[in-house]
C-alpha cells in the first residue's frame, strides 16, 4: 500500500511558502502530509462506501414495506390492507423522493447520527450497533492477538529449525489449518469437544453473556464474557494462525540470510539477542501491513462463525438488516464496519512508519 | 522475432505446472485428494440413483448396510446426497474463480502496462472495494437477490473478489514491463494488446494458475458459507445445504445423525486442503527462491 501512495500525485500543499526557516517547516510538512494524505483518503473511502450502500440498497428489489407486507399476506391478508398496515407501523416512506432520502442520510452521516432503525421501533441505529459490535470486535481482537503472537513465535521456530522434524510437522499443520474454512473449524470444535469428548456444553456456551450477568468491570462479567467468547476466539486463532506461521517462517528465513545477521554472529552476540533484536524485528516489519488487511477479512468471516456458534455479534444484526431491508441500519453497519477497517489500516500504517522510518518518504 | 517469450519451451506452461505439483510429496498428495473428490462428485453420480425418496420411518437412521452413512432428518439416504452434493459447490467455485481471475488479469495488466489515468482510477476503485470486507458486500448482494441460479451466485462471488488479485497482477506487470524482451517487442511496435497478451501474460501463467486455484478455494468458502447462513434457496443436493440443515437441526447432539453433518464437512475440508497443498508445492517450483523456505 505504501508504494501505491508513493505513486499517487503529491497532495496539494499550495505554494512553497516563505523560504525562511525552511528546513523545519518542510520536515514538519512532510510528516503532516504523510498523516494528512492517509486520513483524507480514509474519509473519501468511507464517504464513497456510505453512498454506495445507500444507492445499492435502494436499487435492489424490495423495500421494507414489501418485506413486511409480504409476511402479513401470508397470514391471509389482502395486499392493500397489508401494505397499509406496514406503511403505518414502519418508519419508512417509500414514496419520499430519493433526493430527500439521500439528503437526510447525508446530513445524518455528517453528524454521525444514522437515525432510527425501521424494524426495531424505538431503537436507534447507533444504539443497535453499539449493542452488538463490541462483542465482535472483542472476540476478533483477542483472537487476532493470540494468533499473531503464537504464529510469529512458531514461524520463527520453524525458520530456525528449517528442514527438521518440528518444521515439517508445523508446516503441514499450518497448511491444513489455513485451508479449512473458519466456520468448519468452529463446527469441528463443537462436534469434537462438545459431542465426542464432552469437554463443554456447546448449547450453554451460546450467546455473549449468561442471563443475569450485569455488564461492568467485575470478575464475574469479564469471566463470563471470556467463557462465552472462548469458542469464537479459539476458532479465529486456529483459522488464521497457519497463515501467520508460514508468512513469518518465510520472512525469518530471508532475514537469516542477511549479512548483518552473519556479522552479529561473528561479533559473538548472544543468540537470544540476535533472535529478537536482529532477526525478529526485521522479519516482522514487512508483516505489519498485513495485520490490517487480515482484520478486514476477519470481520467478514466472523459473520459465518458467529452464526454457527450463535454468538450475538454484528453478523446477525447485518443479516437482519439485509433481510428486513432496514436501510438505515444497513447503512450504519457498513459505514461503521468500513470505518473499523479504515482505522485499522491507518493504525498499521502509522505503526509501520514508526517501526521503519525509511518508508515515510 | 528472435527475442520472444522466454519459457515457451516444448513442455510449455502446463508441463511446468505438472512438474511443480508432482515434484513434492505433499503436492502429489494434494493432487490425489483433489482428483479423488472430483471423481467422487462428478463420476460418482453415474452410479447412484438420483431419486432419493424421503422416508418417514427412517428419520435420523444410523449407518447400516443399506444406508452406508445413515439417513437424514427427512429419511433420505445420506451417502446418495453426499455423492450428488459435490457438483454444485465445485462448479460454482470454478466459474467464480474464472470470473475473478479474468477480471483481475485484464484490469491488472492494463493498469500496470498502460499506467496513466486508467491506472490511477483502477487503483482508487480497488482501494475502496478492498476496504469493505468482500464477504459483507457479497452477503448483501446475494440476499437482496435471493437467486437460485448457481451461475448468478458465481458471478456475485467473482465480482466482489477480484481487487486483491488485480493489485498483485499489476505489480507483476510493472516489473515484467522493464524486462528486455518486452522492450524489444515494444521497439518492434507490436501493439499494446499483442505485447500484453502474447508477451507479458504468458510469462505469468504459473502465477495466474496458482491464483486461480486460490480463487477456487475462496469461492467454495464463500458459497458454502452463504448456504450456511440460509441465503441461497434450497434447490438441488449440495454439501453446503447438507451442513446447514444438519446444523439447524442440531445434528451434533445426536450420535446417529453425525454422519449427515460430518461427511459433507470432511469432503469440503479434503478438497480445500488438497487445493492449498497443491498451490504450495507449485509456488515453490515456480519461485526457486522459496524452495529453501
Amino acid at each position: 500500500m505504501a508504494t501505491e501512495l508513493a505513486a499517487a500525485p503529491p497532495p496539494d500543499t499550495g505554494d512553497a511558502g516563505p523560504s525562511t526557516s525552511r528546513k523545519t517547516t518542510l520536515l514538519r510538512r512532510i510528516w503532516r502530509n504523510h498523516l494528512f494524505v492517509k486520513v483524507r483518503k480514509a474519509v473519501v473511502v468511507v464517504f464513497v462506501v456510505a453512498n454506495a450502500t445507500f444507492f445499492l440498497g435502494r436499487a435492489m428489489p424490495g423495500d421494507p414495506i414489501d418485506v413486511m407486507a409480504g409476511r402479513l399476506t401470508q397470514g391471509g391478508m389482502s395486499m392493500e390492507e397489508a401494505r397499509a398496515i406496514a406503511m403505518h407501523s414502519l418508519a419508512y416512506d417509500p414514496d419520499a423522493p430519493l433526493l430527500r432520502q439521500w439528503w437526510e442520510f447525508f446530513v445524518g452521516l455528517l453528524t454521525f447520527d444514522f437515525g432510527g432503525t425501521i424494524n426495531r421501533p424505538g431503537v436507534g441505529v447507533t444504539e443497535a450497533i453499539g449493542a452488538y459490535l463490541p462483542w465482535t470486535l472483542f472476540s476478533i481482537g483477542v483472537g487476532t492477538l493470540i494468533a499473531i503472537g503464537l504464529g510469529l513465535t512458531l514461524g520463527m521456530v520453524m525458520a530456525y529449525r528449517r528442514n527438521k522434524v518440528i518444521d515439517h510437522v508445523l508446516s503441514v499443520l499450518a497448511s491444513v489449518l489455513g485451508a479449512i474454512p473458519n466456520y468448519l473449524i468452529a463446527m469441528v470444535l463443537v462436534v469434537c469437544g462438545g459431542m465426542y469428548l464432552g469437554w463443554f456444553d456447546p448449547i450453554d456456551l451460546r450467546g455473549t453473556l449468561s442471563p443475569g450477568v450485569e455488564p461492568g468491570f467485575t470478575p464475574t462479567f469479564v469471566g463470563d464474557a471470556f467463557y462465552h467468547a472462548a469458542l469464537p476466539i479459539l476458532t479465529y486463532v486456529l483459522a488464521i494462525i497457519g497463515t501467520w506461521m508460514l508468512v513469518m517462517k518465510a520472512s525469518t528465513t530471508e532475514v537469516l540470510g542477511e549479512d548483518y545477521v552473519t556479522v552479529a554472529r561473528a561479533r559473538g552476540l548472544p543468540d537470544t539477542r540476535i533472535a529478537t533484536a536482529y532477526v525478529g524485528r526485521n522479519a516482522v516489519l514487512p508483516l505489519v501491513a498485513q495485520i490490517a488487511i487480515s482484520f478486514g477479512t476477519l470481520v467478514g468471516g466472523a459473520i459465518f462463525v458467529e452464526q454457527v456458534l450463535v454468538y450475538k455479534g454484528v453478523g446477525g444484526l447485518l443479516l437482519d438488516a439485509v433481510h428486513y431491508r432496514d436501510y438505515p441500519l444497513l447503512q450504519g453497519l457498513l459505514v461503521i464496519i468500513t470505518s473499523c477497517v479504515v482505522v485499522a489500516n491507518l493504525i498499521s500504517d502509522l505503526l509501520y512508519s514508526r517501526l521503519d522510518p525509511r518508508i515515510q518518504n | 522475432m528472435a527475442v520472444t517469450t522466454a519459457p515457451a519451451h516444448a513442455t510449455g506452461v502446463w508441463g511446468t505446472i505438472w512438474q511443480g505439483i508432482t515434484r513434492s510429496t505433499s503436492g502429489f498428495i494434494g493432487l490425489c485428494l483433489v482428483l479423488g473428490v472430483l471423481l467422487f462428485s462428478f463420476v460418482g453420480p453415474l452410479f447412484v440413483d438420483p431419486a432419493n425418496p424421503t422416508d418417514v420411518a427412517k428419520i435420523w437412521g444410523a449407518p447400516n448396510a443399506e444406508h452406508w452413512l445413515g439417513t437424514n432428518h427427512e429419511g433420505k439416504d445420506t451417502f446418495t446426497q453426499l455423492v450428488l452434493g459435490g457438483r454444485e459447490p465445485i462448479w460454482v467455485g470454478f466459474v467464480a474463480a474464472l470470473i475473478t481471475v479474468a477480471i483481475a488479469v485484464v484490469l491488472g495488466a492494463v493498469a500496470g502496462y498502460v499506467r496513466g489515468r486508467i491506472d490511477h482510477f483502477l487503483l482508487q476503485v480497488t482501494d475502496i472495494t478492498m476496504t469493505v470486507p468482500f464477504i459483507v458486500l457479497m452477503l448483501v448482494i446475494a440476499s437482496f437477490y435471493r437467486t437460485s441460479s448457481p451461475l448468478v451466485v458465481s458471478f456475485i462471488i467473482g465480482l466482489v473478489t477480484w481487487p486483491f488479485l488485480m493489485r498483485s497482477i499489476r505489480a507483476q506487470v510493472l516489473s515484467l514491463k522493464e524486462r528486455e524482451f518486452i522492450e524489444a517487442a515494444r521497439l518492434q511496435d507490436l501493439g499494446t494488446a499483442r505485447i500484453l497478451f502474447v508477451e507479458v501474460l504468458p510469462n505469468m501463467a504459473g502465477y495466474i494458475f496458482i491464483n486461480f486455484i486460490i480463487a477456487i478455494t475462496n469461492a467454495i468458502y464463500a458459497v458454502v458459507g452463504m448456504y450456511l447462513l440460509g441465503l441461497l434457496p434450497s434447490t438441488a443436493d449440495n454439501w453446503g445445504l447438507m451442513i446447514q440443515q444438519a446444523w439447524d437441526n442440531n445434528a451434533f447432539l445426536l450420535p446417529q445423525a453425525a454422519p449427515f453433518l460430518i461427511a459433507p464437512m470432511v469432503m469440503i475440508m479434503l478438497f480445500q486442503i488438497g487445493l492449498v497443498t497443491m498451490t504450495r508445492s507449485l509456488e515453490q517450483a515456480l519461485n526457486p527462491r522459496l524452495r529453501d523456505r
